[in-house]
């Protein structure tokens, strides 16, 4: 698949205040790039750079060819914002709200006539289409604000963390309406905090952190980076030094934060049995026990030492 | 009990670190206070420089010492002029009178003093929207008439005495009584003057003593008042002036709301939004100009229309000029409400402040008092505030029935602050959040 959206190097500062250091990312047809990181990492500044509301202070963006500094209403006219505000008239019916985010794009009337209705119908919202929005529920807005953001029918979709606050219903349903978009060929860059998110919609992950990207690619490629494959999460009371484990056999990493440690094992059969004896024998007392496989949280700690909701 | 001091403590603490809000609750009663405590009170509540013409058509020495004498008066501020052009001039709302002492006034008012003669008739031409001056020159020229006719007649110089006692003396339709009361006076005076003593009339006094000791003198001419209209089949209309003026006040305040509107946009996202689509600057700021103005143009004609209908305003002008001059504020509103869109931080304090601004341009624009009762000064001030061009552009396209060429400054004047605020707004706007 070719690249359609390119972003080589962006940085961004606010003052004395760096927002984003240093990020790259590509996108490709029919793809959904994940951008995961904790509040205030970066990443709803790469989307405004990446549409255009925010000038970047160095860095290139380039989509099918052109760059937003050679034709940045060209450039805008491809791109669909979802932006984490409900930006909304809540005044103003579901279709009405549609039909002018279409009209800022110079849509033909007809044609936007017959997308209203499809991005409407495509989010479930076709029945309420006369209905002001303040009349909606939290994830039905949010729905609107998709519809409104894919009216033009935008090649490429930046979705700011369009879930915030969202029931799992509804959240359930947004993700069906981006998996179809994803298979219409749209290009997708999807913010999020949320690693199941991320971990179920992106076919790529770009971790952010501090305004820089630490890690990217499939998940797959994401987990290679950890230690080991499997994790066991040791709740603990009481004092205990995590270094003492890091000498047994088949232990590949080890944090301990507010009590929870996270122990990273080569073969989770073998080594439960290992930790918990040495918690024990530290005096330490063991309140709750999981294990799994690992995940995009995981290697977020591996790489940066802390959580992703830190 | 401490849950209640914790909540009143987190009242006060909140209220307090609102810097804006507590300048705005202290800052706008000062305000209006000390505007309108300088209008009815304050260190000196005498109406000062009222635009008054005068028209002498006698030219005799005692019209020439009241035109002196009301010249000399600190409440007006007198003009010498012709007839029509001071009419002209009162019409135009420039001045609040026009007095005419017409020819023979001098020797008609002496001799009327003691009745019996004919009077003279003044002619005073008043602006009917400002008729609250009106009872302040009539007072003032029955002053300065009477001080100075009296003090012509009375004095040793005067050869008015012989004749007016002869006229007395004669005057068959006094009764036997007042006439020899005047008899009396006649020779008492001329006893007096035998004496050499000169009549000492104090001016402050003369009006008095005439009156106190003259029952049988009266005052040496009449007053014919004239509305100074461009159409004199019409009558002057209170509400004409009141509709400019409020529909001024609110259609800003309206401008406020929009200008807040853009502000609540902008917290909201909205704004953001708008600006990921392929819209330009003056795609965006242009468009929510037009819809300001176009929202002032619709709520000034639906009051304009109830004026009309319920009140019986008419735009007695050009009809053009009157749709200009709507449509220059119009504009002045939208580029005002950029204004404080662009400069404003919160909605919440910019609303406080917008309003306190509104109400300021308001005042000193002349909507709520007419502007002829501020102290000089303030009225040198008032023309550089938009709204007094606003106000008057209309008054004078409405009941004055003024010529489209008067429309012309006031449209010119508006347009060129709708320019300058939307300059400034367009300079400080801050485009990204």
């Amino acid at each position: 698949m070719l690249e359609l959206l390119q972003a080589q190097g962006l940085r961004k500062s606010y003052g004395a205040r760096a927002a984003v250091v240093d990020v790259s990312l590509t996108v490709r047809a029919g793809e959904v790039l994940g951008l995961l990181g904790p509040n205030g990492a970066g990443k709803s500044t790469t989307v405004g750079m990446i549409s255009g509301l925010t000038v970047p202070d160095a860095g290139a963006i380039t989509l099918g060819g052109t760059t937003l500094a050679q034709d940045e209403f060209g450039f805008k006219r491809r791109i669909g914002l979802v932006p984490q505000d409900l930006a909304l008239f809540e005044d103003l019916p579901a279709l009405a709200n549609v039909e002018l985010f279409g009209a800022l794009y110079d849509m033909p009337k007809a044609r936007l006539k017959q997308r209203a209705a499809a991005v409407l119908e495509m989010v479930g919202l076709a029945d309420r289409a006369r209905d002001k929005p303040a009349t909606f529920s939290g994830g039905m807005k949010r729905r609107l604000n998709i519809a409104c953001a894919l009216v033009h029918d935008p090649d490429v979709l930046l979705l700011d963390e369009p879930t915030a606050g969202v029931d799992p219903q509804s959240r359930n349903a947004i993700f069906d309406n981006l998996e179809a978009l994803k298979r219409a060929g749209k290009a997708l860059v999807y913010t999020t905090h949320y690693m199941e998110e991320a971990e179920r919609l992106a076919d790529r992950i770009v971790i952010i952190d501090h305004g820089a990207v630490v890690a990217a690619g499939t998940l797959a490629e994401l987990y290679r980076l950890l230690p080991a494959a499997q994790t066991l999460t040791v709740d603990i009371d009481g004092p205990f030094e995590p270094d003492l484990l890091q000498a047994l056999s088949g232990v590949k990493s080890v944090h301990l934060a507010a009590g929870r440690l996270t122990v990273g094992l080569d073969d989770l059969a073998l080594g439960t049995q290992a930790v918990l004896r040495c918690v024990a024998a530290a005096g330490a007392t063991v309140r709750h026990l999981s294990s799994g496989r690992a995940n995009l949280e995981d290697v977020f700690l591996a790489l940066t030492g802390r959580q992703l909701r830190d | 009990m401490n849950a209640f001091i914790a909540l009143v403590r987190k009242d006060l603490v909140l209220y307090f670190s609102n810097r804006r809000s507590v300048i705005m609750s202290i800052a706008a009663p000062i305000l209006i206070a000390a505007f309108f405590g300088s209008l009815f009170g304050g260190s000196d509540s005498k109406p000062a420089n009222i635009p008054v013409a005068i028209t002498d058509l006698d030219r005799s020495e005692l019209s020439a010492k009241i035109v002196a004498a009301l010249r000399a008066d600190s409440a007006l501020t007198l003009s010498e002029a012709s007839e029509d052009y001071a009419l002209a001039q009162v019409k135009a709302g420039k001045l609040r009178a026009a007095v005419i002492l017409p020819v023979g006034f001098g020797e008609k008012a002496a001799r009327a003093l003691f009745g019996g003669a004919d009077k003279p008739e003044i002619v005073l031409s008043y602006d009917p929207s400002q008729s609250m001056v009106l009872p302040l020159v009539r007072g003032l020229l029955a002053q300065h008439v009477m001080e100075n006719v009296s003090q012509s007649v009375i004095s040793g110089a005067s050869p008015l005495m012989k004749d007016l006692r002869e006229q007395v003396t004669q005057n068959k339709q006094l009764s036997a009584e007042r006439r020899d009361d005047l008899i009396a006076l006649f020779d008492s005076v001329a006893r007096v003057q035998s004496r050499a003593t000169p009549i000492a009339v104090a001016a402050s006094g003369a009006s008095s003593a005439a009156a106190s000791n003259g029952p049988t003198f009266s005052v040496p001419f009449s007053t014919r008042e004239v509305e100074a209209n461009s159409n004199p089949e019409t009558k002057y209309n209170s509400y004409s002036h009141s509709f400019a003026g409020m529909g001024v006040q609110f259609i800003l305040l309206m401008g406020v709301d929009v200008a807040v509107g853009l502000l609540m946009m902008r917290r909201l996202g909205l704004w953001k939004r708008l600006r990921a689509a392929p819209l330009s600057r003056a795609k965006l700021l242009g468009s929510r100009m037009v819809s300001c103005a176009l929202i002032a143009i619709i709520v000034f004609a639906v009051i304009y229309a109830v004026a009309m209908a319920f009140f019986n305003v008419r735009v007695d002008g050009s009809v053009i000029g009157f749709l200009a001059v709507l449509v220059a504020f119009a504009l002045l509103t939208a580029s005002f409400g950029l204004l404080i869109a662009a400069l404003g931080k919160t909605p919440e304090a910019t609303r406080g402040l917008a309003i306190l601004a509104t109400l300021l341009l308001v005042m000193l624009g002349g909507a709520w008092v007419p502007s002829f009762i501020f102290p000089a000064w303030l009225q040198t001030v008032s023309l550089f505030v938009p709204t007094r061009w606003a106000i008057d552009g209309l008054d004078a396209m409405t009941w004055r029935g003024l010529p489209f060429e008067a429309a012309l400054l006031p449209v010119a004047v508006m347009l060129a602050f709708s320019a300058v605020f939307a300059a400034i707004a367009i300079a400080r706007f801050e485009w990204e959040e």
